[in-house]
């Protein structure tokens, strides 16, 4: 199980730059400041992005930490962390 | 007994003015369309943008500010007057929205102090709920922290109920017009809080601080930079990043899937007319509230780890089929074609416009007529553009249910039939209540046990601080865009209008497998570090 904790930290540090990718690419493609709809709207995008950018950044840290094994072993109660 | 008794008042007081918060913040939204042409009309772009940051700037983006400016601040100062503080901000920006003047009245002005005054709505949000919950776990006996936390989890619930209650009350008192007007009805529901904001002050100036902060002031042991060692020490920071993407990102979507996305579903893909689709809502959320007690206590019992796990993963597999059940049973599209079992209930109701242009004429005819489907009703409403051709025309029926060589030609057909205010016969009624109550359940399961989980993670000097932060990001980001997202996701993918779910499945299938790996199932008896 240690093993399995520690390999899918790759699958976290690879999923967020897919997630931006994804975001980043949708939002060049729809944004049209001609069209009303809101996923035209450039505002909406940009705040997307703005939110989802540090997350996909906390989840690297994640999986790299999980590859690091930080994960297998963690505190037995609140004074241990 | 007197134990026992006090308990009783520490959660009364944390869950009351939690509830007032959620309250506050819930009728903002949902009064949302009387509020935009009240203060934000979409002839002015600057105010339509402002309209934009107002929704989404206090949900999403303030929330986890909150969190850390009222999170420090409670451990550095105490629980008490910081959620004293988050209370009463939260309570005044209400009522002061509540008596903003109308666009027409002051300009610009208007939606830029009702964008300052949501902002501070925002933050407040941000700073109650980890020091409401870390209050009332502080308070608890080991082997109960699950149950009288959960009762702070009814009050998100309880906050919409009410609302929800209230906007309906006094809506239901008195006209569309007078609702709608500058000084109308729909402000009642903002002056009302400050009433349940006093009387909860009040309540809780008589609490005494956390006995474990308390403690830890008395012996000089709080944490002299909460932010810095809750985000900067990587012991804490990793169980901060494994309650985010293990457990709250998760429960946020199920939470906003099972109680807001069920509703502008049932509103504006399924066309259910406004009071239904509020009562159905209503009675789902009532039937399901006394399940957050019930799952806190169990995880008291059982743990907090499986009763999560198992609420996303049932949500992950059920709300496809019951969203699609949500479609087919009000399919009144199949219902037209098939023809069969309908019923034209009194007249159609058929009004002419001329239009005359230069040498052309165009009538413009609509026409409006009510039907039944198995004792669920509908309305069917055509407006239709005639031009004249030949030496008659026919006007009615209108021009979409003509057949193709009925003799009448148009020179531009503008629309088809559009259906609306479905009323559910009462079999479907509550067959539509008891999958809401479903997925209400989920929301209980995820929710239920949620804040004693987080309590546990975290030592008691930077408690407020370590949950605060996940928990807004996991529903304030991750919950609160749900709905947003799955109008993105319907816009861009036209054909399936189930798009909108992949979103919160995504994510609560990737909280699930996170979580089950690597979150432990073992509760912390003791949090008095």
């Amino acid at each position: 199980m240690k093993q399995v904790k520690r390999y899918l930290g790759i699958v976290w540090i690879l999923l967020a730059p897919t997630v931006i990718y994804f975001l980043l690419s949708s939002a060049i493609e729809h944004i049209d400041s001609k069209k009303k709809d809101p996923i035209n709207d450039p505002v909406i995008w940009i705040i997307i992005l703005a939110i989802f950018t540090p997350i996909t950044i906390g989840l690297m840290i994640f999986g790299w930490y999980a590859l690091k094994g930080e994960y297998n072993r963690l505190p037995e109660n609140s004074k241990d962390s | 007994m007197n134990d026992s008794f006090n308990i009783r008042k520490v959660i009364a007081a944390s869950s009351v003015g939690t509830m007032i918060e959620w309250y506050d913040f819930y009728i903002f939204g949902m009064l949302a369309k009387t509020i935009s042409t009240q203060f934000f009309p979409g002839t002015n772009p600057t105010a339509a943008l402002l309209s934009t940051l107002a929704v989404f700037a206090a949900g999403f983006i303030v929330r986890p500010f909150g969190a850390l400016v009222f999170g420090r601040l409670g451990d550095l100062i105490g629980r008490k007057y910081t959620f004293l503080l988050t209370l009463v901000l939260m309570g005044g920006s209400t009522f002061l929205i509540g008596l903003v003047p109308s666009y027409k009245a002051i300009g610009i002005a208007a939606p830029l102090l009702v964008l300052a005054l949501r902002l501070i709505q925002g933050l407040a949000l941000g700073g109650e709920y980890g020091g409401a919950a870390t209050y009332v776990a502080e308070h608890a006996p080991a082997g109960k922290r699950g149950y009288y936390t959960s009762w702070i989890q009814t009050t998100a619930t309880l906050g919409l109920f009410v609302a929800l209650g209230v906007i309906m009350a006094v809506k239901l008192n008195m006209p569309d017009s007078e609702f709608n007007a500058e000084w109308g009805g729909w402000r009642y529901p903002f002056w009302i809080s400050i009433i349940l904001v006093i009387i909860s002050v009040y309540i809780r100036l008589k609490m005494k601080e956390s006995p474990l902060f308390a403690r830890l002031k008395t012996e000089g042991k709080t944490s002299s930079n909460p932010l810095k060692e809750s985000f900067g020490r990587k012991a804490n920071f990793k169980m901060v990043l494994l309650a985010l993407f293990g457990a709250v990102m998760g429960q946020g979507v199920i939470w906003y899937t099972g109680q807001f996305y069920a509703q502008s579903f049932l509103e504006n893909t399924c066309k259910l007319e406004f009071e239904q689709s509020r009562t159905i809502m209503l009675w789902a959320i009532a039937f399901g509230t006394p399940f957050f007690l019930f799952f806190g206590w169990l995880s008291d019992k059982i743990g907090r780890k499986w009763i999560m796990m198992a609420g996303m993963l049932l949500g992950v597999v059920c709300y496809r089929p019951i969203f699609k059940t949500f479609l087919d049973d009000t399919n009144v599209k199949e219902w037209i074609k098939s023809d069969r079992d309908l019923v034209l209930n009194g007249d159609k109701k058929v009004k002419m416009d001329s239009i005359i242009k230069k040498d052309t004429l165009k009538l413009i005819v609509t026409s409006e007529s009510r039907w039944n489907y198995k004792r669920t009703g509908f309305t069917e409403k055509n407006d239709d553009t005639l031009g004249f051709i030949g030496e008659s025309w026919t006007v009615h029926p209108p021009l979409s249910s003509l057949a193709e060589n009925s003799g009448a030609r148009s020179f531009k057909r503008t629309a088809s039939p559009v259906y609306s205010n479905v009323h559910l016969s009462s079999g479907l009624y509550w067959k539509f209540v008891f999958l809401v109550w479903i997925m209400v359940m989920l929301v209980t399961m995820v929710y239920g046990p949620i804040a004693a989980f987080l309590v546990e993670m975290f030592p008691t000097k930077i408690r407020y601080t370590s949950m605060s932060l996940p928990y807004h990001i996991g529903n304030g980001v991750f919950g609160g865009l749900v709905p947003f997202i799955g109008l993105l996701l319907t816009t861009m993918y036209k054909k399936d209008p189930l798009v909108g779910l992949w979103y919160p499945i995504g994510v609560a299938a990737l909280c699930f497998i996170i979580g089950t790996i690597y979150l432990k199932n073992k509760i912390d008896k003791d949090v008095t570090d």
